[in-house]
């Protein structure tokens, strides 16, 4: 399993528009499983609503998780698209 | 007459019948499912028109409403192909025994419900765009199409409260104004009104009746009136607002696409203040020619520490990039005085506008300023960035603001990152003694921009904070314009431009004078560029006179 963590810097939080981009990075990695977990919840980054449901603001920490095959790449493109989107 | 009074979040006034919105009244029955399997299959073809339908949808916002809405639309798609969404429908199916319908009824239920339970107001606000996409499902399953406006005449659409699929949908020929019994300034319905530029009122509650369908109405959105039927006066204060509207549209449509330049060849570049990157999509529906000030202050204010490098960094270059390659001065901080951060620690002082703020902060402070820089710096690389400097008083502070910038190239050069070395570097003209000192000022710098509300409080011994010193304080004063002369002659006796970032430059009594001075670029609120472009076209600079220099 590869993981990081990450702090949020979007003034609004894991909001809809990414929570919907992510759910979609994530999905590219079918066989590998993304989670995102906060504060003790654990959620599949492929689950949109579950996501946006994490109420993930400006300032969390957040720990990003991959396991599986792919784990090496997905959690590449994981910590891209939260470097460049939250 | 009846007059309701609502929110106004939409600007404009507007007349018409009123119509209300037919929403497809929808029962869906308890009873239980014959072939659990059909429901199932009832519902994933039912899925699949929905997302077809909303990536359409999200392509004519596209080309209609912009990319906010467009990308609005996308997320709906996404939330129609949810795996847990599309899972509860499925349990609920297999454990209710129930219809297609209930069971989509369900899942948008629960998912609405967990949203709205969220502290959270733009999650709650989310709860709608789930309601909307089940309602949308619902009706796919049910065959039924929404959303038609039965109606000759234009209309002003009443409705309890519009989905945001629902205000896209709507012939738009047809509607001349939105007022609903609910939603907030947040609401898409409000979002969509303004981008679409179409006068909206909400929270008008229960005071809207269907009963009202077919009267006649005005509506302002600025002040959240609705008059129903109004009097001779009420309807004379309508018509001349009105009336004013409609002159100024005209004048704005007339504008667009045309050079700034005074009947005698003159041009002044016109640009823009901005206080954010959202501001961005004001500064190019008003045809803005750039950006002659570029606030970085909300970066500071908004945030609860100092914001970082990358934060930073993408808020420049989106302005930037969004830009396309037109001019970006991008302002470094300007905290102290009036604007308080409380994490910048600063020790109380007697007279703040006297005090350590702006340049005299970076500094004081130079890894505050490094961050900064950097992050412009970087930004430069994907447009047209130029750095400015605020609260100049000597020659020694530019040249160590020069050395900071040095610095941070050659650490960007050693890292390989990319950054524009041309990147225009200029000060802000806003003391006195920026003014007396800028012939020498002028050999170190790109441009000038002038900050009239501060050269005013300065020049003048003014607080511009003071309510009570009314006339004293005048922006107007031959002492400040003379100082914008004697800044515009050092500025073009060294060959670089001068523009003004102030209030001023907004102001059209003016305009003849700044052409007399040879003022080269105004920066102003975006909505102002088109009237002064009205203005500038109609002038012949080399009548201009100085006459209002003299005392």
């Amino acid at each position: 399993m590869k993981n990081f963590e990450y702090t949020i810097t979007d003034p609004l939080g894991i909001h809809a528009r990414p929570a919907g981009l992510l759910a979609k990075t994530a999905k590219a990695y079918s066989d590998t499983t993304v989670t995102i977990a906060k504060d003790g919840n654990t959620v599949k980054a492929s689950q949109l609503m579950k996501l946006m449901g994490l109420g993930v603001k400006q300032g969390d920490h957040v720990t990003v998780a991959a396991e599986g095959p792919a784990e090496e790449e997905a959690i590449t493109a994981m910590k891209k698209f939260f470097e460049e989107n939250l | 007459m009846i007059v309701i009074q609502g929110k106004g979040v939409s600007k404009g006034v507007a007349n018409g019948p009123i119509y209300f919105f037919q929403r497809s009244s929808t029962t869906i029955t308890d009873a239980p499912a014959a072939d659990i399997e059909a429901e199932k299959a009832r519902i994933a073809a039912a899925q699949e028109k929905s997302a077809q339908q909303l990536n359409a949808l999200a392509d004519k916002a596209r080309e209609e409403a912009g990319d906010e809405t467009a990308i609005l639309f996308e997320t709906h798609a996404m939330f129609v192909e949810d795996d847990d969404y599309v899972e509860c429908m499925m349990n609920a199916l297999e454990e209710k025994h129930c219809t297609a319908e209930k069971a989509v009824e369900l899942a948008g239920e629960e998912f609405s419900a967990m949203l709205a339970a969220m502290d959270d107001a733009y999650m709650q606000a989310r709860a709608a765009d789930i309601k909307d996409v089940t309602r949308r499902i619902l009706n796919n399953l049910m065959g039924v199409t929404e959303g038609g406006i039965d109606s000759d005449v234009p209309v002003i659409l009443a409705a309890d409260d519009l989905a945001p699929s629902e205000t896209l949908q709507l012939d738009k020929s047809k509607i001349l104004g939105f007022i609903t019994q609910g939603g907030s300034g947040n609401s898409h319905t409000a979002i969509l009104a303004r981008t679409m530029g179409i006068p909206a009122i909400c929270g008008l509650g229960e005071a809207l009746k269907a009963e009202f369908s077919g009267r006649q109405v005005y509506i302002d959105g600025e002040t959240g009136q609705v008059a129903i039927e109004p009097d001779e006066i009420t309807l004379a204060a309508f018509q001349s607002k009105q009336a004013k509207q409609q002159e100024m549209k005209e004048l704005m449509e007339t504008m667009k696409g045309q050079k700034d330049v005074t009947l005698d060849g003159r041009e002044m570049m016109v640009y823009c203040n901005i206080g954010s990157p959202e501001d961005v999509t004001a500064v190019q529906s008003n045809d803005g020619q750039g950006i002659g000030l570029f606030r970085s202050e909300f970066l500071y204010l908004a945030a609860s520490d100092y914001p970082t490098e990358e934060e930073q960094f993408q808020a420049y270059k989106d302005v930037a990039a969004a830009m396309g390659g037109k001019r970006v001065v991008i302002r470094t901080l300007d905290i102290g005085a009036d604007k308080q951060v409380d994490y910048f620690e600063m020790h109380k002082e007697e007279n703040p506008a006297l005090g350590v703020r702006a340049i005299r902060i970076c500094l004081n402070r130079p890894e505050v300023f490094r961050t900064q820089l950097r992050a412009l710096y970087r930004a430069s690389a994907y447009g047209k960035v130029a750095i400015m400097f605020p609260m100049i008083t000597s020659v020694w502070e530019v040249k160590e603001c020069k050395r900071a910038c040095q610095k941070v190239m050659a650490e960007l050069d050693k890292e390989g990152v990319p950054y524009r070395k041309d990147t225009e570097i200029g000060i802000m003209i806003e003391t006195p003694a920026s003014v007396l000192v800028a012939e020498e000022l002028a050999k170190e710098v790109d441009f000038f921009s002038v900050g009239t509300n501060d050269l005013t409080q300065y020049t003048l011994a003014c607080d511009r904070q003071a309510n009570d010193l009314g006339k004293f304080f005048d922006p107007h004063h031959p002492a400040v314009l003379r100082a914008l002369k004697m800044a515009t002659d050092a500025a073009h006796k060294a060959g670089i431009w001068i523009g003004i970032c102030g209030e001023l430059g907004a102001d059209l009594s003016l305009l003849e004078t700044f052409l007399a001075i040879g003022i080269d670029e105004l920066s102003v609120s975006p909505t102002s560029v088109l009237p002064l472009r009205a203005e500038i076209r109609k002038s012949i600079a080399k009548t201009c006179t100085l006459e209002k220099l003299e005392c």
